[in-house]
C-alpha cells in the first residue's frame, strides 16, 4: 500500500508538472460547461438539477478520459522508463494500480472543479443534492471505467495516437451497448442471452441508474468489476509485450 | 553475486540469447562483450529482472530472479541502456522518488542520497528538470538512481555510451571506486573500456557465450601478442634485418604509414632478439614498441568466426 502511495504521488505529480493537466482541466471545464448551458439549455428548462450535465458527461468523456489514459503506459514503453519502473523492487500489481489511481485522481479532480454548476443550482432553486452527489460517483466510477480500458490499450502499444483512437472506439462500443447501433451488429447471429448480456455491459444504462439518485449495489459492481477486469487485464498485456 | 544456469531467451523462433551460464563474485567486474544484436541487453534485462527467462535460471545474492522476483530485485541497481528516466521530474524529485521505492529507512536517506549527488557531481542541476539536461548529465542521473540503495550487485548497460571522453574517464573512475566490494556487469562495445574497468570479460555473440577470460589473456591471443612494431629510415633493411631472427614467423608492413609489425612464432618472445640484430646491422630506428596483443582483433576473430568454433564456457 505504502508502495502504491509512491507511485500515485510521483504519477499525480507528473500531471501538474507538465501543461498537459491544465490544458485538460480547462478544456473539460469549458466543454461541461457549454454543453450544460446551450446544448443541455440549462436555463430554458427552468429546473433546479444537473441533470443535462450529468447527460453530456459521458460524450465528454469519451474523448477526455482517452486523452489522459493513453500515456498511462505508452510513454513508459515508449521512453524506456518501463524498464527503471519494472526492475524497481514493486510488484506488477502496484505498478498498475498506482498509475492507474494517480489518472483516476485527476478526473476527479477534473470533475471536482465543475462545483460551480452545483453552486449555481443550488443559488438558483432548491435541488436534491442526494441525486447530484449519486451522479458525481456514478460520474468518478464511469471514468474509473473509462481508464481502465484505456490503461490496457496503452500497455499494448507504444504509440500514444493508436491507444488514443483504440481507446475512444472500445469505450464508443462500451458506452453504445445498449444501443440498437451496437445491438442490431449482434442481433442477427447471436443467441438472445449475448444480445442482452451485451445490452448489459452498456456504461449508460448504470450510469443512467445511478445518476437517478439510486446507488444500486448491481451498478456499483459493475463498474468496479470492470475496473479490476481491465486493470487486470493491463497486467497481462504488459507483461506480454514489455519485451518488444 | 550473480549466477545464471543455461539462460535462455527466445521471442517465437528467434533464439536472442542461448544457454548462457556464468558466474560472477564480489570483487569482480565483468565487461560483457559483442556485436548489436549479440543478447547482452537482453541477458542483462533477464538478470535485473525486467524479462522473464524462456529457460535455464538466473540468481542474484542467491534469490531467483523469478521466484523470488522482489528479493533479488531490492539486490540489483540497474542502469538500463540509455539511462530512462522521467524528463519532467526534477533531479532531486527523481532521485527521492527511487529512494521512497527502495523504502531507504529515514536514518540514511539523506546520507545516500548527499552521497549520490556528490558522488556524481550533481549539485549544480539538482532542481532543473531531467529532459532540460545534456546527454552525460541524464546518464549520471540514471547511474545515480542505479546506486543510490548501495546495492551488492549493478548491473549497467552501455554506461559510458555517447559521453565524451572527461565524462567516460569519470564513470570509469567511479565503476573503479565501487568495485571492491560489489558485484558488477557492465556492457559494452568500447574496447579500451574493458582494459580501463573490467578484471574479467565475457564476448557474447548470436546469444552464446564465445570467450570467458581476462583481458589480459584475451589479449594474448591476439596475434599481435609479443608483436615488435617499428617505424624505420630504411624499411628494406629493417626488414632484412627482422627476416634474420630466427623465431619471427611473419613481417608485416602497413601501406599507410610505412610501420613493420614482425610476429613471433606461437609462445615465443621476439624483442631482445630483434633489439640485439637491428644494433648489430646497425638500422635507425624512429621508435619501435613491444605489442601487448589487440583487443580489437581478438574481438573481431571471435565474433565472426563459424558458430561451430565456440570456445570454452
Amino acid at each position: 500500500m505504502n508502495m502504491i502511495t509512491t507511485l500515485f504521488k510521483r504519477e499525480l505529480r507528473s500531471y501538474f508538472a507538465t501543461p498537459v493537466a491544465y490544458v485538460f482541466i480547462v478544456i473539460f471545464l469549458v466543454l461541461s460547461s457549454a454543453f450544460t448551458f446551450y446544448l443541455g439549455q440549462f436555463y430554458e428548462r427552468g429546473q433546479a438539477d444537473l441533470l443535462p450535465f450529468f447527460n453530456f458527461l459521458p460524450w465528454l468523456y469519451l474523448f477526455l478520459v482517452p486523452a489522459v489514459a493513453m500515456r498511462l503506459w505508452s510513454e513508459e514503453r515508449k521512453s524506456g522508463t518501463i524498464e527503471l519502473l519494472l526492475t524497481l523492487p514493486i510488484t506488477m500489481w502496484q505498478a498498475v494500480v498506482g498509475k492507474f489511481l494517480a489518472a483516476w485522481a485527476f478526473i476527479g479532480i477534473a470533475l471536482a472543479l465543475t462545483f460551480p454548476l452545483w453552486l449555481t443550482v443550488n443559488y438558483l432553486g432548491d435541488p436534491d443534492n442526494g441525486v447530484i452527489l449519486a451522479s458525481y460517483i456514478g460520474a468518478l466510477l464511469m471514468a474509473g471505467a473509462f481508464l481502465a480500458i484505456g490503461s490496457c490499450i496503452s500497455a499494448a502499444t507504444r504509440n500514444q495516437v493508436v491507444a488514443f483512437i483504440l481507446t475512444v472506439v472500445a469505450c464508443f462500443v462500451l458506452v453504445m451497448a445498449g444501443h440498437p447501433l451496437v445491438l442490431d451488429a449482434f442481433a442477427a447471429w447471436a443467441p438472445q442471452g449475448l444480445v442482452d448480456a451485451i445490452a448489459g455491459l452498456s456504461f449508460l444504462t448504470h450510469f443512467a441508474s445511478i445518476s437517478k439518485g439510486v446507488i444500486d449495489l448491481r451498478d456499483l459492481l459493475y463498474f468496479l468489476l470492470m475496473i479490476g477486469f481491465w486493470l487486470y487485464a493491463s497486467a497481462i498485456v504488459i507483461d506480454l509485450k514489455k519485451a518488444d | 553475486m550473480i549466477e545464471t544456469q543455461a539462460l535462455g531467451k527466445r521471442y517465437g523462433d528467434l533464439v536472442a540469447v542461448d544457454g548462457i551460464s556464468f558466474k560472477v563474485e564480489p570483487g569482480q567486474v565483468l565487461g560483457f562483450l559483442g556485436p548489436n544484436g549479440a543478447g547482452k541487453s537482453t541477458t542483462m534485462k533477464m538478470v535485473a529482472g525486467f524479462l522473464a527467462p524462456t529457460s535455464g535460471s538466473a540468481k542474484v545474492c542467491g534469490f531467483d530472479v523469478e521466484s523470488d522476483s522482489l528479493l533479488a530485485r531490492r539486490m540489483v541497481g540497474y542502469l538500463p541502456e540509455g539511462a530512462p528516466s522521467y524528463g519532467e521530474m526534477s533531479v532531486r524529485q527523481f532521485l527521492g522518488f527511487i529512494a521512497d521505492v527502495r523504502e531507504l529507512p529515514a536514518a540514511v536517506r539523506g546520507k545516500r542520497l548527499d552521497d549520490v549527488i556528490g558522488r556524481l557531481n550533481l549539485e549544480g542541476v539538482l532542481e532543473q528538470p531531467i529532459e532540460t539536461l545534456s546527454k552525460g548529465f541524464k546518464r549520471r542521473v540514471g547511474l545515480a538512481q542505479a546506486i543510490l540503495h548501495d546495492p551488492k550487485v549493478l548491473i549497467l548497460d552501455e554506461p559510458t555510451d555517447g559521453l565524451d571522453p572527461n565524462q567516460k574517464h569519470e564513470v570509469r573512475s567511479l565503476i573503479n571506486a565501487m568495485a571492491r566490494d560489489k558485484t558488477i556487469i557492465v556492457s559494452t562495445h568500447v574496447l579500451e573500456e574493458v582494459h580501463a574497468v573490467c578484471n574479467r570479460a565475457i564476448i557474447i555473440a548470436r546469444g552464446r557465450v564465445l570467450a570467458d577470460a581476462t583481458p589480459a589473456e584475451l589479449e594474448a591471443r591476439s596475434r599481435y601478442h609479443q608483436a615488435v612494431s617499428m617505424t624505420a629510415r630504411d624499411a628494406n633493411a629493417a626488414r632484412e634485418a627482422l627476416a634474420r631472427v630466427v623465431d619471427v614467423a611473419a613481417i608485416e608492413v602497413d601501406a599507410q604509414d610505412g610501420r613493420i609489425t614482425a610476429f613471433p612464432k606461437p609462445g615465443k618472445q621476439i624483442f631482445a632478439a630483434v633489439n640485439e640484430v637491428l644494433k648489430e646491422r646497425n638500422v635507425a630506428v624512429r621508435e619501435i614498441a613491444l605489442e601487448g596483443g589487440r583487443l580489437d582483433e581478438v574481438f573481431r576473430s571471435i565474433t565472426q568466426a563459424a558458430p561451430a568454433k565456440e570456445v570454452r564456457p
